[in-house]
């Protein structure tokens, strides 16, 4: 690939712990990605906005609160709304097991929880990034 | 000179080792040194290093019999749900021996919104519980005898207006403000670089910090009226050392605001705490804590001419490290909260909340609750490690670790002191990337193997995905909103109108103490959202610069 993948590291909802977003932004970026991060406490909306300004093939959603299952999906479908049908969107954090599989049904790829090594998401868009 | 001979002792000791090495090799990635002996801690003097508990500088604790007295406070953060459901865990905790409170609040409450705002969505009542007005917090302290208990709240930008609930509550029981007990952690500046509920700007929010100090002084006066905290800069990822440097650089910071303010330092200083993580390498946590306390003292006697003893004693609440609870085994946690216990008990903590097992995944449940009580009560009443002061003062080792982090801990502050103090350093963004590098090299070393967590990059093994998870449903926020809509149609809107009014005024005069105006809107029942709003729009909202 001649252009590298652009990803945008991003924080919805009001929790501001970004230790895990700051740290995967970073291990991407390390691992040859244009990262933007885009700082705590973002509504879904300005999220959406800035993929579309940052012209992203990857939206990667980092939430501790416990609010993933009403934003994760508002995220997804102004993705959509606004075109990006093809960025890979994908979420972290703390989410119980019995969440994801409707989180995928609302179209977040993939989700990594706690200890997952940065490495298994970098391969992951790898593999995946459209 | 004595110590020749224990030198050539231990250098024969150590050529020993040292040819056997290839036969008997020793693990890598070792920090500590193979052995501490009196060599590594030359010079020490106890009256001037250590002296006696109770006495400066307090490396070896705050009071001079610590828990042979009585132990620390056993005080369980817990909040979710609504006030109902929060104050039903706050019964069953104290019932259950817990002595003190301490309220988690949901993120809009911490931010400064009603449940209502379209900022809230998704979030109300899911870290803590959702208040949105006196009414709210009538509910969450039914039943609870607020002249016997101790509160703790995490509460930071709207600090005052929980305060000022929290006194309400009280008079309506009958209790008076000077007999409450408890304390607000109050500490804007790690909000900025670490945990992320900020609202204002930093000059407002000081001005609101000095303000809660010198309302204290006068009217709360058992209040500890800030919990400067080191404990979200460690979850970010920091060192024990920066841990403690960056936030004693902090507490620098409001205690030079309040002496501008107009304060005399022994006005104010006894009633500042400070809240502390217990990680997981045992020995440097407890090195760390003594560290911490003989610098505070340093600080504040030598920097800021603190006379009482009060103010020069650094009183501590300590919270087990969150971030390193693992997802994976989850009961392997128990065990790891257990050491972390017995970390801050050896380093001489004031008060403790345990985390229960299954927080990397989610809130807990009433039993995992129990259990990270019971695991305080263990250590208290079963391992001896509470049955006198100070118990590993004097090990080689760890009084040459006390000196390390006290020594780095004082060069991060020469470092900050340069920059122009914790808030310039902040804004520079210079104690976010120090933090930042640390988390990274922490995970990468993970990564590579060079540190080893059981069950995550080592010994795992295939699992269940957990069950009884505790949950907290979207209808949270549907009730909240009918509560706000019912509240607003009850209270006498005029009244509201005419403090928020008087509130906003004040808000733009700095020579005035917002306190007084605030408890006359919670008085009113204004919302939180309300009361935080007319201060929005005068002091603005703060807005971080990103760096990676």
């Amino acid at each position: 690939m001649d252009k590298r993948i652009r990803v945008l590291v991003a924080k919805p909802g009001l929790d501001g712990h970004d230790r895990g977003a700051k740290v995967v932004a970073r291990a991407l970026r390390d691992a040859g990605f244009e990262v933007i991060y885009t700082g705590i406490r973002l509504t879904p909306e300005q999220i959406a906005e800035s993929a579309l300004q940052e012209d992203v093939n990857v939206v990667a959603l980092s939430l501790l609160s416990g609010a993933h299952n009403t934003l994760f999906p508002k995220i997804v479908e102004l993705l959509k709304a606004k075109g990006m049908t093809d960025v890979l969107t994908i979420g972290g954090g703390v989410i119980p097991d019995s969440d994801i599989p409707g989180l995928k049904a609302a179209g977040i790829a993939e989700v990594f929880t706690p200890g997952t090594p940065t490495s298994a998401i970098v391969e992951y868009i790898n593999a995946n990034v459209k | 000179m004595a110590n020749e001979t224990l030198k050539a002792g231990f250098e024969a000791y150590t050529a020993g080792v040292v040819a056997k090495l290839d036969k008997n090799p020793e693990r890598g990635n070792l920090e500590p040194s193979r052995l501490y002996t009196p060599l590594d801690v030359e010079g020490f003097d106890y009256e001037k290093d250590l002296g006696f508990p109770g006495e400066y500088p307090f490396t070896r604790g705050v009071q001079p019999t610590m828990y042979r007295g009585r132990f620390w406070t056993m005080r369980m953060y817990a909040g979710f749900s609504t006030a109902e459901e929060s104050n039903k865990r706050y019964r069953y905790l104290l019932a259950n021996g817990g002595s003190g409170l301490s309220c988690a609040f949901d993120l809009p409450t911490q931010i400064g919104y009603d449940s209502t705002d379209a900022m809230a969505e998704g979030e109300v009542g899911k870290v803590g519980v959702a208040i949105d007005s006196l009414a709210d917090m009538e509910i969450l302290f039914d039943q609870i005898d607020l002249s016997k208990v101790s509160t703790s709240m995490t509460i930071n930008a709207p600090a005052s207006v929980l305060l000022c609930m929290y006194i309400a509550v009280a008079e309506k029981q009958g209790v008076s403000a000077d007999k409450l007990r408890g304390t607000i952690q109050n500490d804007i500046l790690k909000e900025y670089a670490a945990r992320g509920t900020y609202i204002f700007p930093p000059k407002p929010s000081m001005r609101l910090i000095t303000n809660i100090f010198e309302y204290c002084a006068k009217n709360v006066p058992l209040w500890n009226t800030i919990s400067i905290s080191g404990y979200h800069i460690r979850e970010a990822g920091s060192t024990a050392s920066q841990e403690i440097a960056f936030t004693i650089a902090d507490g620098i910071a409001y205690v030079e605001a309040a002496i501008k303010a107009g304060m005399d330092v022994d006005a104010f200083a006894g009633r500042l705490s400070f809240f502390w993580n217990a990680h997981n390498n045992v020995l440097e946590e407890v090195a760390k804590f003594r560290a911490s306390r003989r610098v505070w003292a340093k600080v504040m006697k030598e920097r800021f001419g603190a006379k009482k003893a009060k103010s020069q004693m650094l009183r501590v609440h300590t919270q087990t490290a969150g971030s390193m609870l693992t997802a994976q085994q989850p009961n392997n946690n128990i065990v790891r909260v257990a050491l972390q216990t017995a970390a801050a008990v050896m380093g001489g903590t004031q008060s403790l909340h345990t985390n229960s097992k299954d927080e990397a995944l989610a809130l807990p449940t009433t039993e995992s609750v129990t259990i990270a009580l019971r695991t305080q009560q263990i250590v208290a009443y079963e391992s001896g490690l509470a049955d006198t002061v100070d118990p590993l003062g004097g090990s080689y080792y760890v009084e040459a670790l006390t000196n390390k982090i006290e020594a780095e801990a004082w060069d991060y502050i020469k470092k900050i002191d340069e920059i122009g103090g914790a808030p310039e350093a902040i804004a520079k963004g210079y104690i976010q990337k120090e933090i930042q590098d640390s988390a990274y090299k922490w995970q990468m070393d993970i990564e590579k193997g060079n540190k080893i967590i059981v069950g995550v990059n080592k010994f795992q093994q295939e699992e269940e995905a957990p069950k009884n998870l505790l949950r907290v449903d979207g209808s949270v926020g549907e009730l909240q909103a009918k509560k706000i809509a019912a509240l607003k149609a009850k209270r006498d809107n005029a009244k509201v109108e005419a403090a928020l009014a008087t509130l906003k005024a004040a808000c733009a005069d700095d020579s005035v103490n917002l306190m007084p105006l605030i408890l006359d809107a919670v008085h009113a029942y204004a919302t939180e959202g309300e009361i935080c709003g007319v201060m929005r729009e005068v002091f603005g909202e703060y807005k971080s610069h990103v760096a990676l």
